[in-house]
């Protein structure tokens, strides 16, 4: 259901019917204040800073950038648990922006999140059952208490944890199996769609590998739609269909996975590939390392002109007067932004 | 090329209120001048641990050096009185650690603890420190050098404060620097040009180096000989080659293959490694990979 060449052919039959999320011009700003008595606004970190892009159903988009680049903010902000500044999250064709209370709440069934870091996002004082149960009696679903148990045994068996271990607390878990938890209790409602917001960064190499292949498991078994944020560039282009790349708020490079990574255009995407080592002396050996210098600026004061250009290897005059211009079409669904390009 | 250091059946264990943590069980390796060494594994499998056993910097009590030989340059680190190990760490081997944000001190500026050692081991007056300081900054790429001396460490962003780690591990002409997951704190970009810089320095500097890590691919691109830990044992040690191109351990063949590789895309699955890490806190019997592995024999 998910592999690349059915998404890209379900595309092109539906025309854009089937997109699940539609997010366009999307905005996050956190406001700076500032004095004691009386707070004024004196400017704002501009965590995501206009971005639109498309979800399809059933495939796997990544979100990748350097810590600070509003990627995570975004996964927030497109569920509602931040509200968006500006702009809009179409959520299966309703407006998520401007939705409040028992509403957003019912649409929450259909979307959920997997967090980072499973020792901070379970509860330590309730147990396995209690934290994957919670979301069901919230809904009121499986209103029967013996149902509803069974039901959670079902989950936990599913993700790989054994249900005899239903009274247990969180402690007494590794972060594979915490992880697996955190998957179980996102499941519970049957979302449709799923942010994974570092789901395996926290983990040890060789859990990793389980955590990622139960989750394209239940992808395939339960049609669901991922959008994948992540840093670990090897490990999107193994999970995704599509990427995109942020930097400082703004999206620089839209594709499909092997389109960007074989052919990246932009020279942000460029370096950042470059600088992912290969774990083979060979191919190190004989690679030529893109490094760009400097750090992350501010974003509560990025540079005038165009975001990259206080670290960009290839830039010139147009870059400081104009911002970044909008996504291009560079190849057949291959966006980027750069003034080189256009 | 002569030998610089030998390490030889290290045991550590920790005596801690919920038992004993068998972290280190019996590693030995050595390592040449001028060599480049990669010991990789996972959180808890001794990579650590056994580097810090042999700066002398197991915290005691819990921790404590059961057995085993750490001889540099002729002389038994483990039997130098702690005086005398003094003069060896920070000048004869430095150490570098994995977050530049605790392992500096806050309340202090770059200047004050870069020059710190350089007063103590080479001598040096306030004028001459703070200007060999400024040189060290300067060559690990830290802009406007000379007043950033003043600066404390809050007012550097992560990728400088780990320059400013590297400063200080160079600051007296190492023989040995012994980097504990210098980037793993980083983002890939700065962890690029980290590496660069080190693998720059160490030609320039002539020295040994023993890189920590658990990241396959960071080691893959400096290290002349690579040592996969697990469970406080080596599984395998090889020049770089051989353990990456022709791996022969169940472990690192599980490692390897649970890798996603960048240049390739990824159709098939992973293979994963059953289980998880072992528990240290269970006193080793047999093999520590033997519960995990998919070619054990009963032995």
């Amino acid at each position: 259901m998910s592999s690349p060449a059915m998404v890209a052919e379900e595309r092109k039959t539906h025309d854009g019917d089937d997109y699940i999320l539609e997010v366009s011009n999307l905005k996050k700003h956190f406001p700076i204040s500032s004095g004691i008595v009386f707070q004024r606004q004196v400017g704002a970190v501009r965590a995501v800073d206009g971005i639109s892009f498309n979800v399809v159903r059933g495939e796997t988009l990544g979100l990748v950038g350097e810590s600070g680049c509003g990627k995570s903010t975004t996964g927030r902000t497109i569920l509602q648990l931040y509200r968006p500044t500006e702009g809009s999250v179409k959520f299966e064709g309703q407006e998520l922006s401007t939705m409040a209370g028992n509403d957003l709440r019912q649409m929450r069934r259909r979307m959920q999140i997997i967090f980072q870091d499973p020792f901070a996002s379970l509860n330590p004082r309730m147990t396995v059952g209690s934290i994957v149960s919670e979301p069901l009696q919230i809904h009121k679903m499986y209103a029967n208490k013996q149902e509803r148990q069974q039901y959670v045994e079902q989950l936990m068996e599913r993700v790989g944890l054994n249900p005899y271990f239903i009274n247990r607390y969180p402690h007494e878990f590794s972060g594979g199996q915490r992880q697996r938890i955190g998957i179980a209790r996102a499941l519970a409602l049957q979302p449709s769609f799923i942010v994974a917001d570092e789901p395996i960064s926290a983990l040890d190499v060789s859990i990793q590998a389980q955590v990622v292949n139960l989750m394209e498991e239940l992808q395939d078994e339960l049609n669901l739609t991922y959008l994948f944020i992540a840093h670990d560039l090897s490990m999107v282009r193994h999970i995704c269909d599509r990427v995109a790349v942020m930097y400082l708020g703004k999206i620089v490079e839209l594709g499909p996975v092997d389109e960007v990574y074989e052919n990246p255009q932009h020279p942000y995407t460029q370096a950042l590939l470059s600088a992912v080592p290969v774990p083979d002396p060979v191919v190190e050996d004989n690679r030529q390392r893109i490094i760009i210098a400097g750090d992350l600026p501010n974003p509560a004061n990025p540079p005038t002109g165009c975001n990259f250009n206080t670290r960009c290897p290839v830039v010139f005059d147009l870059c400081y007067q104009e911002p970044d211009p909008p996504l291009i079409e560079v190849r057949p669904d291959h966006y980027v932004s750069c003034h080189r390009v256009t | 090329m002569s030998t610089l250091l030998e390490v030889k059946d290290l045991v550590v264990r920790f005596y801690t209120q919920e038992g004993t943590v068998y972290a280190v069980n019996g590693v030995s390796f050595d390592l040449e001048e001028g060599e480049t060494l990669g010991i990789v594994g996972e959180s808890g499998s001794g990579k650590s641990v056994s580097c810090l056993a042999l700066m002398g910097l197991i915290p005691s009590p819990p921790g404590k050096v059961e057995s085993g030989t750490v001889v540099f340059e002729g002389r038994d680190l483990l039997t130098l009185k702690p005086d005398q190990m003094r003069l060896i760490r920070g000048k004869e081997i430095a150490m570098i650690f994995q977050d530049p944000m605790t392992s500096l001190n806050p309340v202090l500026t770059i200047g004050t603890q870069i020059t710190e050692s350089l007063k103590l081991h080479e001598g040096m007056n306030t004028t001459q420190s703070r200007k060999r300081a400024a040189d060290l900054l300067d060559l690990v790429g830290i802009p406007d050098a000379y007043r950033r001396l003043d600066d404390y460490p809050h007012q550097f962003s992560g990728g400088m404060r780990q320059r400013v780690m590297i400063a200080m591990g160079l600051s007296c002409n190492p023989k040995l620097l012994i980097a504990d997951e210098p980037t793993t704190a980083l983002d890939v970009t700065i962890q690029a040009q980290i590496i660069e810089l080190v693998k720059q320095l160490k030609d320039e500097f002539n020295m040994a180096m023993i890189w920590i890590t658990h990241d396959l691919g960071v080691v893959a691109g400096i290290a002349d000989r690579i040592q996969v830990m697990y469970g406080g044992r080596i599984m395998e040690s090889g020049s770089s080659h051989e353990v990456f191109r022709d791996s022969r351990h169940p472990y690192t063949v599980g490692l390897l293959g649970s890798l996603p590789r960048l240049d390739s895309s990824g159709e098939e699955k992973l293979t994963q490694i059953e289980g998880s890490p072992p528990d240290m806190r269970n006193e080793p019997v047999g093999w520590p990979f033997a519960p995990r592995c998919d070619v054990r024999e009963e032995l």
